[in-house]
């Protein structure tokens, strides 16, 4: 009983066992996706009251927040698996961190984006130097710099054990420049920066932001499923299963 | 009428609302849509790759894998 | 692990990378031309009004040598790679990341030394007033080792690869901005009469932390980098 744990993984690192599991479970965590979305944007721009202060455009929390949660959270997945990758050199470890990577540079930019957008008619201005915002916008460039550098390898395995290590470098460095932009902050006095507080909310605005952040990261999975399981194909292209998978897709 | 007009006006804030959904939304979408066409680019190229292999090892038909 | 020859090794690499640059010598001219020609581009930009000089330039002249660097850094393994020379230093019994660290400190020599001894005239040319070029200084010989360090784990990592300078831009860039906020923090400070010793002390220990950590760093990603 004790050690099947150990053993499913191992079965499951193996590329065309991975590639039936993320195929089975790939649909199932696009229609959770789709059914979370569904509740949480209905909850949030119909069912949920105006804000006080901020009026109808708080709205924009129940897209900005879920996706900055996310654009954290996938960085994780991604400095895990870039670590499992680089000790153990297992193969699924590497596609999982490079096929995480366009998926957080992803929920990053809306991230900015949204923010952006939420920050005009609330702050006065597209865009302001705090500790928050410049770590968010480094953190879409050490996304960015992951892509690029594994692409610039001609062989992927060597890229992705190079990218997988930019990632872990990269993760030390978030907080370090959270904390240093904080400090420059706080040395020019006068910027003004207005967080909205979260812990305080009340639970028809909370209900809708919990169900978004379900939808974004069964989305996530789905996403991660479909692209691993193209760039497992890809891997091993020469290998028997592939063929198989190949022949039996022919026409269409 | 009067509400889903009210609904759209988002209390003023339209013109920041709708286009943050937007982009929430397209980028997902194009995100979504990027992995579908590389894997049918990929079962493609994969594809003529075996009937090429296949036309140089001799025979016309496509080899049929072991099944191991 | 100390053997004979320890010391003898460091100093034959240091001696090996400065005669090297030293033979190419126009190389070294060129971060500071760049520097030069990019600071005065300013005043012809912003207009050469003092009290606005004065208050950016210390921020210029940071961000000017940063660049400069970055042009630099392709440079610090490319010929090594080109001749084989890095694929023997890794296969060498002397540690690698105390040689890859000699190498670091060579090309720190050859490159920001000259920008920081340009620093002066730098300063003098967008009116960056006198008391606060120490501290400009200063703040350059702690944080240009900084980026030599962390420029030197990237550009290992895209050894042998088709690389743009961009790609290390883009890698380098978020390495940099805390180093640049305290250099900047120290020079601000200074302008304006308040202690700026506090920033100067931040960088120095992250200096400290990351000459012992990164040339392990660049060890590591040089193996990533040319293993295949």
């Amino acid at each position: 009983m004790s050690n099947w744990i150990p053993l499913w993984l191992h079965k499951l690192s193996s590329p065309p066992t991975f590639y039936r599991f993320a195929g089975t479970l790939r649909p199932w965590a696009m229609a959770l996706a789709l059914v979370f979305g569904a509740i949480g944007l209905y909850g949030g721009l119909l069912l949920a009251p105006a804000d006080y202060q901020q009026g109808d455009a708080y709205r924009i929390i129940f897209i900005h927040v879920p996706s900055a949660w996310m654009s954290m959270f996938i960085y994780a997945v991604m400095g895990m698996s870039a670590f499992v990758a680089l000790v153990w050199r297992i193969k699924l470890a590497e596609v999982v961190a490079m096929q995480s990577a366009p998926i957080g540079a992803a929920f990053t930019f809306i991230t900015l984006v949204t923010g952006s957008l939420w920050g005009k008619p609330m702050w006065g201005t597209w865009w302001t130097w705090d500790a928050r915002l410049t770590s968010e916008l480094v953190l879409l460039f050490l996304y960015l710099g992951v892509i690029g550098l594994y692409q610039a390898f001609e062989d992927r395995r060597q890229g992705a054990r190079a990218a997988a290590f930019l990632a872990i470098i990269g993760i030390i460095n978030v907080p370090i420049v959270h904390f240093s932009v904080n400090w420059w902050n706080t040395l020019h006095q006068g910027s003004t920066v207005n967080i909205f507080g979260h812990s305080k909310m009340s639970w028809d605005m909370l209900w809708p932001l919990l169900a978004m952040t379900l939808a974004t990261k069964f989305y996530y999975a789905a996403s991660l499923f479909r692209r691993t399981q193209t760039d497992l194909l890809s891997l091993e292209s020469g290998k028997d299963w592939v063929r198989q998978i190949v022949n039996s897709e022919a026409g269409q | 009428m009067n509400s889903v007009m009210h609904f759209l006006a988002m209390g003023g804030y339209a013109d920041y609302v709708w286009p943050a959904y937007a982009v929430f939304f397209i980028v997902l979408i194009a995100d979504n849509l990027a992995p579908r066409l590389r894997r049918s680019h990929l079962l493609r190229e994969l594809r003529a790759r075996q009937i090429r292999q296949s036309r140089r090892s001799g025979d016309n038909t496509l080899p049929t894998p072991p099944s191991s | 692990m100390s053997r004979p020859g320890l010391t003898a090794a460091c100093s034959a690499m240091l001696r090996r990378d400065l005669t090297l640059a030293w033979r190419r010598r126009s190389d070294m001219a060129m971060p500071v031309l760049y520097a030069l020609i990019v600071t005065m581009l300013f005043p012809f930009a912003l207009g050469p009004e003092d009290t606005l000089l004065q208050r950016i330039a210390g921020g210029i002249i940071l961000v000017t040598v940063l660049l400069a660097m970055l042009l630099a850094l392709d440079a610090m393994f490319s010929s090594d790679i080109e001749d084989g020379s890095l694929e023997q230093l890794v296969l060498a019994p002397q540690p690698l990341a105390l040689m890859l660290g000699m190498k670091i400190l060579a090309h720190w020599l050859t490159t920001a030394l000259p920008l920081i001894v340009i620093t002066p005239l730098l300063a003098a040319m967008l009116h960056l007033p006198a008391p606060v070029i120490p501290v400009l200084l200063l703040a350059l010989l702690l944080a240009t080792p900084l980026l030599s360090l962390f420029g030197a784990v990237l550009v290992a990592l895209t050894a042998g690869t088709r690389r743009s300078g961009m790609l290390l831009a883009l890698m380098l860039l978020p390495l940099c901005v805390p180093a640049l906020i305290f250099a900047a923090g120290a020079v601000t400070a200074a302008q304006q009469g308040l202690p700026w010793l506090a920033p100067i002390t931040w960088l120095a220990a992250a200096l400290v932390l990351t000459l012992v950590l990164a040339p392990l760093a660049c060890a590591a990603a040089l193996r990533i980098a040319l293993d295949s």
